[in-house]
Order: C-alpha cells, then structure tokens, then sequence
C-alpha cells in the first residue's frame, strides 16, 4: 500500500517540475498510468494532483500539447468511482474545464468536452452547474457544428442536465432544436444516438417542445418521419426504444394525433414490442410505462392495445420475477431480476391502469388474466412505495366498472389492504385509494357493507380536512356515496363525526368539486321524510343558512341546482317544510330561480314549490293560500307553458295539486 | 356459437375437396399485366430465395381446389361465397393455388373482408369442411375472434373481424409459427409448431359474403417488411455470434490459410509473401512456380495468348498435350485475340503498336465478382473454375472496416507518440476502465506498418489506401505496361486508330487467315481422335464469325473481343497448371463459398426458413 503511494506520490512531484518538457513527459507517464486503475486514480486525487492539473491547464503559459494531457488525465481520473467526481467538482473542474472550451483549439476543446460529459452524466454532480453561467449554453451551441465528437459529448451533456420544465425551456430559447435537428440523419450512429435521446428529454411533457418538432424538417422530412425510421425493427433497440418515446411525448403534447398511422400502426406496436419477454428488464419497464403515458387518454388506442401481440397476457409476466429457476441456477441472474422486480411490477400494473381506464371489456380481460387479483392485493401491501401507487392506479382503474365491483373485488376483499393503505400513506398514494374507495362505496357494490363496518367514517372524515383539494374531494364523495340511500344509523354516524362546522366549512370551500359532493351528502342525507325531518330539527338553522348564502354566492349552476334539490328534498319533510315557508327570503329566491332563464334551474325551483304545496294532510290549505298570495300560482301557470317538457309537466302537476 | 368467416392455412392433403371449379381466369385485361408486373416484382423484394421453378408461389385462390358453394372473380382474387348458409354443411373454403414455399422465411397475406353478409344462421356441427376445423388446418374466425387448430373447439385469440376490416396471415417458416394482423396490428402468435406447405385458405358460410385476396398485388396494410428486416438482423446476428469458443486460434489459422492459398492461387506472389510473413504462415508452392503461374496469367489476361501457350509448353512440358480441350480453347482465344491485334503473332507485323488495347477501357483488368452477378456462386460451387477474381479476402477486408482511416493518419500519429495513447477517452463509452486501448493500438500499428512494408512491393498493393480492397486485382495492368515498356512496346496510342482488324495490318491478316486454318486443323485432328466436340464446334463457328462482320467490335459475336472474356479461359489453365503440381484447382476460399451457397439451397429443399435471410450475397461486400 505504502510502496503505490509512493509512486503515486512521485507522479504527482513530477507536476511540479520547473522544466515543462518535464512536465509534459510526467502529466503523460500519468495518464498511463491511472488507465482503468480506480485504486491509482483514488491515490493521485489524495495527493493533490487535481488541483495541480487545474493550475496548469489553466495557466496560460502552458503549451496546448500539456494542456490537453491534463484534461486527459482529469476525464480519467472522472471515470473511476463518484467519489472521484465529487472530488473533482469541488475542486471546482467545472468552472475550469467551460473556461477551456472558449480555446480555438479543437482537440482541446473535445478533451474538455469529453470530461465535461463524465462529470456530468454522474448523478453526484449537480446539473444547475450547467446553467450558472448564462453564456455557456449559446456557446456550447455554437460548438454543435464543430465535430462528430463535440455533438456527441454535448448532446449528452444536454439530455442528462435536462431535469426540469425550466432547464427544457433554457436549451429550447436557445435553439437546441434547429441545432440538434441536423444530427439525426449524421454518419455516426453514436451522434444519431444522443441527438435522439436529448430530443426525448426535450420533448418530455413540453408542449412547445412538441408543437416546434413537428414543424421540423431534417433533409427534406418531418422530423415525425425520422423518428418513424428509427422505430425500424433491424436497428438497435435503444434507438427503437427512445424514437418511440419521442413520438409518444410529442402525441401526448397534441403534436401529432393519436389516430395518426405514426402512432397507431408505428408507435405503439414498437411499445409493445418493448414489452415482450425477448427484451432486457430495463427496456421492459421503460416500454411499458412509455405505453401507459402514451394511451391513457385514448380509448381508442386502450383498444389497440389491448388486442396487440397478446399484451395482457404478456404482462403477466412482469410478475414472475425473481423467476424459480433463477434462483437456483444463477446468483447473478437472481440479484439482477431482483433489483428489477419491483420496477417490472410497478410498470405493468401501470399498464394495465392504463389499459383499462375506459374500456369495459378490457377490464374483464385484464381480471381474468391469472391470478390478476391476487397480484393487485398483494401489491398494495408491499414494501416498494412505488409498487404500492401503481397497484392502486391499477385497481382504481379497474374499480370503474360496475361488473368487476360486483364480482372480482368482492371475492378477493380488495377493500381490506385498501383500507389498510389509507391508514398511512403518502398524499400520492392516498388520492388513488380513496378514489377507488369512492367506488367501492357505491350503492351496488357489495364490499360497501363491510367497509361501513370496519369504521371508514371516521377516516373519511378527517381526509376531508387535508390541504390537497384533491384528498378533500374523495373524502366528501366517499360519504356521498355512503350516506345514498343508507339507513339512519349511518347517516348519523356520517353527521356527527364530521360535525356541521366540518360541513359547513365545506360548503363554502374554494373547490367547486369539494362544494358539489358536500352538497351532494346533504341531500343523501336529506331523503326519505323522517330523516329529513330528524336533520332539519337539529340542524336546519344552519343548513338554512348555508343554502341562503350559496343561492345568493357567485356559483355556477351545477351549485344552484343541486341547493336548490336540497331544498326541494326539505320542502319534502314533514316539518321541515316549515323552516322554508317561514322564511319570505328563500321563498323569494325560489321564486326567482322559477323564472330564471335555464330550464334545470327553474324545474329545481318548481320542484321545490310543488312540495310544498302537496296536499297530504291539513296543513296544506294554509301554505297554498300564503304561496298564491306571494304569486307563485302565476308564475306556474305560466310554466305549463313551458317549451321544457319536464318542466310543465312538473307545472301542471303543481298546478293540480291547488285544484284538489 | 361457431364462425363462418376465417382467414386460415391448410395442409397440402385435403381429401374433403368436394369439387372441382371451373374457375375462369380472366386475361387480356392491360391493367391485368401492369398489376402482374408488380406483383412479380414485390413478391421478388419479399421472397428473394425462392426458386418459383422448384417452388411457385401463392398468387390467386385455387379455381380447382375450392367447394362448389365459393365463386371466384377478379383473377381469381376475390373470393364470394354462393351457398344457402343454413348450417355449417353449407361452409366451404378455397385455398390457393400453391403451398408456401419455406424459401421465403417469413410469409404474408392478407384478406379484405368486402362485405360479411347477413350472419342468419349458425348450428354446431363437427367436422364441417371450414378451414381450422379441416385435420391439420389452421384458421382464425371473425365473429368470435378464435383460433382453432387441428379441431372443432376454438381458443379465445383475437378482436373479432367484420366488414371493412383487412386480416393478415403471416407465416415463419423459420420457427414454424403464425400470427394475425388486423388492419395493420399485430395480434401475437396464433400457432406454434406449424407443419410445412400450408396453403392460404379462407372459408365463407354465409350468402352475400365477399373477401378479396392480397398476395403481394397490393402493398399490404401491415409492414411485413419491416418484421422481415428484425428476422434477417436476427439471423444475421446468429451468424456473426456464433460461438466458436476455444477453438478461436484454430478459426484463425483457417482463415488465414484461406487467404493465402487464395492469393498464391492467383499468382499475387509478392502479396501472399507479405502475408505470410505478416501472418507467420507457411506457402506451399514454391516462389518460382507462383511466379510461372503469374506470368502465363498475365500474358492471357493482356491478350497476348500465343506467348501464354509458348511459355506454358515451356515451363510445364507435356501439359497442354494431357488437355487437348485447354489447348483448343487457348487456341481459339488466341485466333480471337489476333482479331483483336494483341496476339503477338500479329502485333510483331504492326509498327502501330495497339498497346491500348490492353489496358481494359475503363476498368480493372479483372473484373470484379460479386455473388449476385455471378451465376457460377450459385451453381454447384465445387466445380466452378471461374469465380475466383475479385472477391477480397475476407479478413483482410474485416480488419481494415476496423479502423477506417488508419493509415492517412499513420505519419501524424507517429510524429505525435501522445496522440496514441490518446485513445483511452476515445473509446470512453465503455464508461470505466479501458484495459483494451493498448492492444488497440498495437494491432493500428502493426497493421499500418504491414501496409507501409507492403508497399516494398509493387504488386497487389494500390497506393491509395481507400483502393485497396481490389487487391491486386488492377495491379496486373501496370505491372504489364511496365514490361511492355521494358519489351520496347510501350507507345501509347490513341485507342481509336487501333481499333481495326489485326491492327489494321495486311501481313498480320494473312497471318490469322493462316492460323485460322491451322485451328480448323486442329479441330478436325481432334474429332477423329476424340470424336465430336459440339462445344468445340460452336467455339470455332463464333469465332470465325467475327470475320464476317465489317466491324467485329460491333457485331453480334463481338462480346468475345471483350478483355474480359480472357478471365475463363485464365483461371481454366491456372487450375490445369495447378492440378498438374498436385495442388488444388480451386482455392478453399472458392470451394467454401461454393459450399455455402450450396448449403443455403439445400435449406430451402429441407424447408429450413431461416435460409432466407442466410443468404450468401448478404456477406459478399
């Protein structure tokens, strides 16, 4: 050990030479000696040689010849371990090496370069170093068209420093697109290679991006058409691989149709193709999740899909890893289809989200692939937070149809790992499972039952107090669903564990979706007349209230509607009735809303009216009288002669009630 | 609930053909001939191994092999069906008129459903003679999208097809399965373990039902193509990976024996020399009898027979007597090549000297072959004496695709030692360690070094480096004109004047009048001693006819004046020298090329599909 570093150390002292022959012959006696020996390399950055080879390659006495050998030694000193690049980056070789690119000098400017790009794909360095200084993007531009080798080393640079909207909007403005074009159609396929893959980290969920590359044209074709023989089967498959990731971005964009025979017949085939069991793992998960992205809002190419080379089926492969044999046969083999396990997992059950998201008979294809279910449960529970997410995207899908809440979910009691999952989770993971709780929720479905049993009220409800509109939305509209139709035990368990502040700060949230479902559980809660009359009688002071505020608020008409139903559901109460013909200012308002110009509003309000007058017992008499006085029986005959066919006849049946 | 419609694939055996149809193929019709041409020229592209004497291919359904209840129309392309589709007694099926051959690897058709007919009626019954349920048939069925195979009972497989929809059937015969497209979309593999010669069926059972046929008439919907191209990288790939494991040395020193044998074959001394010390090999004829071989090679190949012959009887005595045909056929060349005015029978008359005429207008003075051109590659390899010129030496060529642009860099990378070793960060994309770079190097300079020592030589070795994988091939020219400077004959002369019979000289023409007399001598010697020689005959008719025509050059025997003409008969007598050493006529590299090509024929006779994309012209560069 002592005896390396000491020839290290004497590598180093040979820097330090006053005669720069000396120098020259030391710094290349170095290079030779740090090639692919990550222990001499480790000793060298310990002893200082970084910051001696900054110096000289800095300085600028040194001849161009010992100049490039520094840089040369410091790219291979940037190949070992990432300890060696954070070393480096801290000695600030960044900085240094852009400077160098600024030199005439073209072997000079690739040795930099070269470097630049080891330094940069390392996932220790930070990528913002890229963009401190704002000349450096314009030159690293302007250098594009100095050689095969610049375009190399720079596109690479761009697609691993290209993480954000900001940095794609960055090399965008800096015409990244008209100066990376060219190099699709280049002689190396090296070149060709980079300059494809820093377009699909350009193009990646950047609208201008894509609506810009469609517009190209590189030798006289579309750009579109250049990516579409990239995806050609005798190429390499990284080169299929990213062109279909292009194609897919700019679709999702609007950049190019999702009927267009690029994706239909081009795109998504290759995606599938990436998915079959002949491909590495990687490319596998990175075929599925690009296949996901592509048609998830696309029915249409669900449909394709669904029916191409047997992709359900293929699918279920992605579970089968670790494999038996694997495990016994080779160590090797097992570490690697372990590490890819949970990312195999993870990206078909997105596919199969995907998948499914709208097709009814999908679904049924994708529950009956085997032991579909089975995967789905125990994917909810694993330990991977990522296979966790996916699998209750999946089942979230899947839970859309009536069939399979009916059927498969109930047999395999999804609910119980759904419910364990929204215990405690991440806000990601808690907006999926609670939306498919929403569903399993439902009236029909026959895991409801069980649910209300394992004490789900109480959960809702404190979602429904999240910061993320999203988790308040599916809070709400789970107890929606809970309290259709449900008996009174329910509705007054949802009632006071949310408690009416809880609700009535709901009514007035900023969220036009969490303000519908909440005035949706109210009038869940609010039918059948004994309810309604039990509810008011606590509540209707505030309820009142809340409706007078909503009906007078800038709302939309979905809101007014659904108040004035709730309305109309009191109006249907035995005493509730009451608390609005007592009330002059909501009568007013109903009777604005008959004479209002959209038809759903105005039937709402009849509606409304109509309970009230219902003859069915003696008080009636006296509500007619006060209505007629308030001039409600103008307005109805008048609304028999409604164009809305609903709405007179809602009229006319008022109407009669008075003749009774 | 069973289904009419199915595109499917039938057995050769089908005993269950009720009837035969009179089908009317309809000629005449010009669109007709402009759309077999295009078909004929498709079905090329996509089946480029398949021999159509031995193996025709599908083009039309069957007019013989059809059920009375099927109608044909539109070259037999349509199909549509004319039964009462009350049961599935009523179904029937056509297929085409040829199996598929396995030389095409991959096959393709495809099916427009016209129109579907009304689906009124469908009862079970076993064994009704649709496609798919035939014994070892195999069909895909549209009203509910299953597969059946060999039996009555169907497999969930795909969508279900209707009007409009255009279904494929496309056959590996590589790994003997099939799969579906349709409209374009691959529907994954429906069958496994297909048997051979299957043919294109398609089977109907319901009144109004239409489909038309695509058999390469039209471009199809689904790029089969492109299916094709990942199949022949794949082959491709197999071939250049296939493992040779630890006998890597032994690999080696084949192939180098192969290329030297080729070269010494040939007569590149000085290069086979190089080669041979480059490679630490040993050469098996000696120096002076490569050199013989050289020099009667280059007196043929310049057109100066007579002096070929002359040498030949001096160096190898009693070999032209043990093959009087050899002998007939220089001696014919040589009456051919004193038309010409470069026998030096002739030339000795001209003051003129037609030295142009040596030097082939504008081109190497061997041609060079490559397989496709070539009709003796493909014939039975072992025996064909001609294809030896032109085809670089395999490894050589290989090493030097390596590092393209090697030597025009060789002066500066050794002026500069740095810029070698420069290389580690060269071939950075290997990411870590580079053990390699300096064996990289190694193998640069010591190749750029045998290139510089090649150079010595004035054979074999062009001096741009880019023309060197003609090796040796046009050398022959200048080395001649050397000599001919040296034999005091080399004016240059304007080749136009040249261009006359005989050299435009009187005693020269008398003197080929006379030895033409002599060659007929020959021949009728030769008839009575080895009694009738049609070749021989015709040889002798062609030849004389040039005399009949004003201007032999431009006349319809005038192809035999052709410089190249003079390869046959040179590799004919190289080989015959050869044999008479007791070393092989042929060079192993020929007789492996040969084997190979052979080899792939044999694949399509034993239906082994990958043979298409195996073929040897792929590899010939």
């Amino acid at each position: 050990m002592q005896e390396v570093t000491a020839t290290s150390r004497h590598y180093v002292d040979r820097l330090f030479h006053p005669d720069p022959q000396k120098v020259l012959q030391g710094v290349i006696d170095m290079k030779n000696a740090v090639i692919g020996n990550n222990k001499q390399k480790a000793n060298l950055i310990v002893l200082g040689a970084v910051p001696r080879l900054l110096y000289l390659l800095q300085q600028g006495l040194s001849s161009s010849e010992l100049r490039t050998e520094c840089v040369v030694v410091l790219g291979s000193l940037a190949m070992g371990t990432e300890n060696n690049i954070k070393s480096l980056v801290d000695c600030h070789i960044i900085p240094a090496l852009l400077q160098g690119l600024v030199c005439p000098d073209l072997v000079f400017i690739e040795a930099c370069l070269r470097c630049l790009r080891t330094v940069f794909i390392s996932p220790v360095t930070p990528v913002q170093l890229l963009y401190t200084d704002p000349t450096v993007i314009p030159h690293l531009m302007s250098l594009l068209s100095r050689s095969p080798r610049t375009q190399d080393y720079i596109t690479q640079i761009f697609s691993h420093c290209c993480k954000s909207p900001e940095h794609q909007t960055v090399l965008f403005n800096h015409g990244a697109i008209q100066n990376i074009a060219p190099m699709l159609i280049s002689l190396s396929y090296k070149v060709r290679m980079q300059a494809l893959k820093c377009f699909s980290v350009l193009a990646y969920e950047n609208t201008q991006v894509s609506m810009t590359l469609v517009n190209v044209l590189v030798d006289g074709d579309l750009l579109s058409q250049v990516f579409v023989r990239m995806l050609q089967r005798n190429l390499p498959i990284e080169m299929q691989l990213t062109a279909a990731k292009c194609l897919t971005y700019m679709c999702r964009a609007g950049a190019i149709r999702t009927d267009d025979r690029c994706i239909v017949l081009k795109t998504l085939p290759c995606l599938v193709r990436m998915c079959s069991k002949e491909r590495l793992l990687e490319e596998r998960v990175e075929g599925a999740e690009t296949l996901a992205y592509l048609m998830e809002p696309d029915v249409e190419l669900q449909r394709i899909a669904s029916v191409t080379d047997h992709l359900v089926a293929m699918l279920a492969d992605y579970f089968k890893y670790p494999s038996s044999v694997s495990a016994i046969t080779d160590i090797k083999r097992l570490d690697h289809d372990l590490k890819h396990a949970h990312e195999l997992r993870q990206a078909a059950f997105k596919l199969y989200a995907s998948l499914g998201s709208n097709d009814e008979d999908i679904r049924k294809k994708i529950t009956e692939t085997e032991n579909m279910m089975d995967r789905i449960v125990s994917g909810l529970s694993e330990s991977s937070i990522k296979v966790r997410l996916a699998a209750v995207r999946c089942l979230h899908s899947l839970s859309r149809s009536v069939q399979q809440l009916r059927t498969s979910f109930h047999d395999h009691a999804v609910w119980k790992p759904l419910m364990k999952l929204l215990q405690n989770a991440p806000d990601e993971v808690l907006v999926m499972a609670s939306s498919t709780l929403c569903n399993l929720l439902l009236e029909f479905s026959p895991s409801k039952e069980p649910i209300l049993e394992s004490g789900v009220v109480e959960l809702l409800c404190s979602l429904t107090q999240s910061d993320s509109p999203a988790l308040r939305v599916n809070g709400i509209w789970a107890l929606m669903n809970m309290a259709f139709q449900a008996d009174q035990k329910v509705k007054g368990e949802i009632v006071r564990a949310l408690g009416t502040e809880q609700l009535f700060r709901l009514l007035s949230d900023p969220d036009t979706n969490v303000l519908m479902k909440t005035l949706g559980l109210l009038r869940n809660l609010l039918s059948t007349r004994p309810h309604i009359d039990q509810i008011m009688s606590s509540h209707g002071k505030q309820i009142m209230q809340a409706v007078t505020l909503i009906l007078e608020g800038e709302h939309s008409i979905e809101v007014k509607e659904q108040t004035l139903c709730i309305l109309a559901n009191i109006a249907d109460g035995n005493t509730a009735k009451e608390l609005i013909m007592t009330n002059d200012d909501i009568l007013q308002k109903i009777k604005y809303y008959m004479g209002h110009s959209n038809a759903k509003l105005q039937l709402a309000a009849t509606f409304c009216i109509s309970n009230l007058i219902w003859n069915e017992e003696g008080s009636c008499q006296e509500r007619q009288d006060k209505l007629r006085e308030l001039g409600f029986v103008d307005i109805l005959h008048k609304l028999t002669q409604a164009l809305d066919p609903n709405l007179c006849e809602r009229a006319k049946t008022a109407m009669q009630h008075y003749l009774a | 609930d069973i289904t009419p419609l199915s595109i499917s694939l039938s057995p050769c055996i089908n005993p269950k053909m009720a009837e035969l149809g009179a089908g009317s193929l309809l000629l005449g019709d010009p669109a007709f001939n402009y759309q077999e041409a295009e078909l004929n020229e498709r079905l090329k592209r996509l089946y480029p191994a398949v021999n159509e004497d031995e193996t025709p291919l599908p083009r039309s359904w069957s007019p013989k092999d059809k059920y009375s209840y099927i109608g044909l129309s539109q070259n037999n392309l349509r199909v549509h069906y004319k039964g009462h589709g009350k049961n599935h007694k009523d179904a029937a099926s056509v297929r085409a008129t040829h199996p598929i051959p396995a030389a095409c690897g991959i096959y393709y058709f495809e099916v427009k459903i016209v129109s579907k007919g009304l689906d009124f009626l469908s009862s079970l019954l076993p064994l009704s003679p649709i496609p798919g349920w035939d014994k070892h048939s195999y069909g895909y069925h549209g009203d509910d999208g299953h597969s059946f195979c060999s039996s009555g009972t169907g497999q969930p497989y795909g969508p279900t097809f209707t009007t409009g929809d255009v279904i494929g059937c496309c056959v590996n015969l590589i790994n003997n399965t099939c799969f579906y497209t349709k409209n374009g979309i691959s529907l994954g593999v429906a069958f496994t373990d297909l048997p051979p010669n299957l043919y294109p069926t398609v089977g109907l059972q319901t009144p109004g039902e239409i489909v038309d046929a695509n058999f390469g008439q039209q471009p199809f919907v689904f790029d089969i193509e492109d299916y094709m191209s990942e199949w022949r990288a794949k082959i491709h790939g197999m071939i250049a990976r296939f493992p040779i494991g630890e006998r890597l040395g032994e690999w080696q020193a084949v192939l180098q024996n192969m290329v030297s044998t080729y070269l010494v074959h040939h007569g590149y001394c000085a290069t086979a020399t190089a080669f041979a010390r480059a490679t630490e090999t040993l050469i098996q004829e000696d120096q002076t009898s490569i050199k013989n071989r050289q020099r009667i090679q280059k007196l043929v190949l310049a057109g100066r027979v007579g002096e070929a012959i002359e040498a030949t009887q001096q160096l190898y005595p009693g070999l032209l007597e043990h093959n009087p045909n050899l002998l007939f056929m220089l001696k014919c060349r040589q009456f051919v090549e004193m038309v010409n005015g470069t026998d030096s029978e002739v030339r000795c008359f001209s003051i003129r000297s037609p030295k142009s005429q040596d030097s082939y207008p504008g081109s190497p003075s061997l041609s060079p072959r490559h397989g496709a051109t070539n009709p003796n590659l493909h014939s039975a390899g072992a025996d064909s004496p001609t294809c030896s010129n032109g085809v670089t030496p395999p490894n050589k060529n290989k090493s030097h695709n390596k590092y393209p642009g090697v030597s025009s860099a060789s002066s500066s990378s050794s002026s500069s030692p740095s810029s070698v070793n420069y290389s580690e960060s060269n071939s950075t994309d290997s990411t870590k360690s580079q053990p390699h770079s300096g064996t990289s190097n190694q193998e640069e300079t010591s190749d750029s070094e045998m290139e510089i020592e090649a150079e010595h030589y004035t054979n074999g070795v062009a001096e741009n480096p880019s023309a060197r994988i003609m090796n040796g091939t046009y050398k022959h020219q200048e080395i001649l004109q050397a000599q001919d400077i040296s034999l005091g004959n080399g004016v240059a002369e304007d080749s136009c004047a040249s261009r006359q019979l005989c050299g435009g000289n009187q005693a020269a023409t008398e003197r080929m009048i006379q030895f033409g007399r002599e060659l007929q001598g020959l021949n009728e010697q030769l008839c009575r001693e080895y009694g009738k020689n049609v070749t021989h005959k015709k040889m002798l008719q062609d030849a004389f006819s040039l005399l009949a025509y004003s201007d032999p050059w431009n006349c319809p025997v005038g192809q035999q004046l052709d410089p190249m003409q003079r390869e046959n008969i040179c590799s004919a007598l190289n080989s015959a020298i050869l044999e008479s050493q007791n070393l092989p006529k042929q060079p192993p590299l020929m007789l492996a090329l040969g084997q190979a090509t052979e080899c792939v024929q044999l694949m399509a006779r034993v239906r082994s599909g990958s043979c298409s994309f195996a073929r040897v012209d792929n590899f010939l560069h």
